[in-house]
């Protein structure tokens, strides 16, 4: 297995596309979360709204401020990093390469996930790291006192943030070990994240019971769900107050596994032509 | 005789359907020995690739068993001494080609020192830290076999490798397999291209519609061969020799005749006509190529379902 994840590591550090994950993921969070909100200050009508929006920018909500986003647009971009890393291997034929060597196809599968696991906790700390740069350096600009969160709640925050990033990520695994390939994943995992779920939160819930009940187990939802749990606001898209966070925890952690599982079997069980 | 630890690679019945329709590998038996170079022989859609990836353990067996290097396919312990490339070289084409080894090397717990070894085997150590999407079909192919020699394998399993390569590409290659195939390491060599199991191989199965319809030395294969005589007249020379060796085994053929017989009586035959006072204008032997073989028995014995 060790040797597995190393071979892994290799693969995603050398591989352009996931460093372009990274950094998208890190731009986005930057725009939407400090450059944004910073031009709205600068612009703002009156003293307490601007005052409002600086606060949002300050070091103390570090941890809603990375993780605001984990649920719609960087949990697409894990949905994406999930489904290339094992998408390629059956479109690039890399798979047998990789399954005619020694090690058995759990084993195989096994270092891949953690190396994913690994990639995902890399993204989430880079989120934080530069979130509490940009932070600090507006508060510093705008010499307002810093308080940063306990270390407690940032592991809290880190922890959270990976495993809705891992979700994501894992749903896009299954889907490539299901689909054999790499975009029909990407587009099914990205309409469902951005589409289906917000259509069924808005929308069916309001009119149908058993979509209202129904949402309360969706992964979106429940991502939102323990966003908010962190302090995330309910005006930023994706981020809700449906179920509380310790529902929110055991659903993201039941997922993990269970799509875990369901692509390993797929991995195990299938033919490799 | 040969004993069990001899054989590195055993198949019997083994079947792959897919679907009720299509058989890909239909109650294949195979024995493939230690130390040779063994020629897997069939034309496009034979089933090679499919017995291939069973006895690697990328596909399962509709029925029937395998063994490589005593174990079942896919056991990590026979992976371990088994190198392969399967239909077409594929590694990540954004990493180099050092690079994709050093993957390979870590998935087969493989030092990285051998990497340098097998690049130089190959040929290939100066494009070595290439990217791999910017190498020819050759260097690919090369870059395959590399991967496949890193575990310093016992046994060699190389499909097609000879598949898109210019001439003077499948030259190099093929000298390359031969000298693979010369110390103690067993080869199992798919092709369809004749001349190049003839070539390079010690023994041929020959596969077809899912079907192993022979497996021997290619001279067996060929047969003992044919001797043409002209001779001047003929009929009188055909007399002499259905005397010699019966009406049977003489056939007259666009003006000569040809004779089933060893070519090693040539000499009495040559003897026996001109003591009769037949000119012999033309005598020599007849070798059936392996082309010829191939295409009566594919043509014959092949039954089921192309895979």
């Amino acid at each position: 297995m060790l040797a597995s994840f190393s071979a892994e590591m290799l693969k995603l550090y050398k591989r352009p596309t996931a460093w372009v994950l990274l950094l998208v993921s890190l731009v986005l969070s930057q725009v939407f979360n400090y450059l944004v909100p910073y031009a709205g200050y600068l612009s703002a009508d009156s003293e307490r709204a601007a005052e409002q929006i600086l606060a949002r920018t300050m070091p103390e909500n570090l941890i809603s401020n990375s993780i605001g986003g984990f649920p719609l647009f960087a949990g697409a971009l894990a949905l994406t990093l999930g489904a290339i890393s094992v998408g390629s291997e059956y479109g690039w034929g890399t798979l047998k390469t990789m399954l005619i060597q020694r090690p058995r196809r759990l084993s195989i599968y096994t270092g891949e996930l953690l190396a994913l696991a690994v990639a995902v906790l890399a993204i989430v700390l880079s989120i934080f790291a530069l979130g509490a740069l940009t932070s600090s350096a507006i508060a510093l600009s705008q010499s307002e006192v810093i308080y940063w969160p306990s270390l407690a709640e940032l592991a809290r925050g880190v922890a959270s943030g990976w495993l809705i990033l891992m979700t994501w990520c894992l749903l896009g695994v299954m889907l490539a070990f299901v689909f054999r390939g790499m975009a029909l994943p990407i587009g099914l995992g990205v309409v469902w994240i951005l589409g289906v779920e917000n259509l069924i939160v808005n929308v069916a819930a309001a009119l149908l019971d058993f979509a209202e009940t129904l949402q309360k187990v969706l992964p979106g939802v429940n991502a939102g769900s323990l966003v908010s749990a962190l302090g995330g606001g309910s005006d930023t898209p994706g981020v809700n107050t449906v179920v509380d966070g310790t529902q929110a925890t055991l659903v993201l952690i039941a997922y993990v596994v269970v799509f875990a599982l369901i692509a390993g079997f797929a991995l195990q069980r299938r033919d490799v032509t | 005789m040969r004993g069990k630890e001899d054989t590195l690679v055993e198949t019997r019945d083994l079947t792959k359907r897919y679907g009720s329709r299509i058989v890909a590998v239909n109650h294949l038996d195979l024995t493939v020995r230690r130390g040779e170079v063994y020629g897997f022989l069939g034309p496009n859609g034979a089933g090679k690739t499919t017995t291939l990836r069973m006895l690697l353990g990328l596909i399962r067996p509709t029925s029937g068993t395998a063994s490589v290097l005593g174990r079942s396919p896919g056991n990590p312990e026979s992976l371990a001494r088994v190198g392969a490339l399967v239909e077409s070289p594929a590694f990540y084409p954004y990493l180099s080609g050092l690079d994709n080894l050093r993957v390979v090397a870590r998935y087969a717990g493989v030092p990285k020192e051998r990497i340098g070894e097998v690049f130089d085997l190959v040929d290939l150590t100066d494009r070595a830290r290439d990217r791999f999407s910017t190498y020819s079909l050759g260097m690919k192919q090369r870059l395959g076999v590399a991967a496949a020699l890193l575990k310093d394998p016992e046994l060699l399993i190389l499909d097609e490798p000879t598949n898109g390569l210019d001439p003077a590409g499948m030259a190099d290659m093929r000298a390359l397999i031969r000298r693979l195939g010369s110390g103690e390491r067993t080869v199992l060599l798919s092709s369809h291209q004749l001349g190049e199991v003839e070539q390079i191989c010690d023994r041929v199965g020959v596969i077809s519609r899912g079907h192993l319809i022979a497996e021997s030395t290619v001279e067996e294969l060929r047969g003992k061969g044919a001797l043409l005589v002209g001779a001047k007249p003929l009929d009188r020379a055909r007399e002499h020799v259905e005397q010699l060796l019966g009406a049977e085994r003489v056939e007259v053929l666009d003006g000569t005749l040809r004779l089933d017989a060893d070519p090693a009586i040539a000499g009495r035959i040559n003897r026996e006509l001109v003591g009769a006072g037949v000119e012999v204008t033309e005598l020599r032997p007849i070798e059936r190529t392996l082309e010829e073989v191939f295409l009566e028995m594919t043509d014959q014995k092949g039954e089921g379902h192309v895979g």
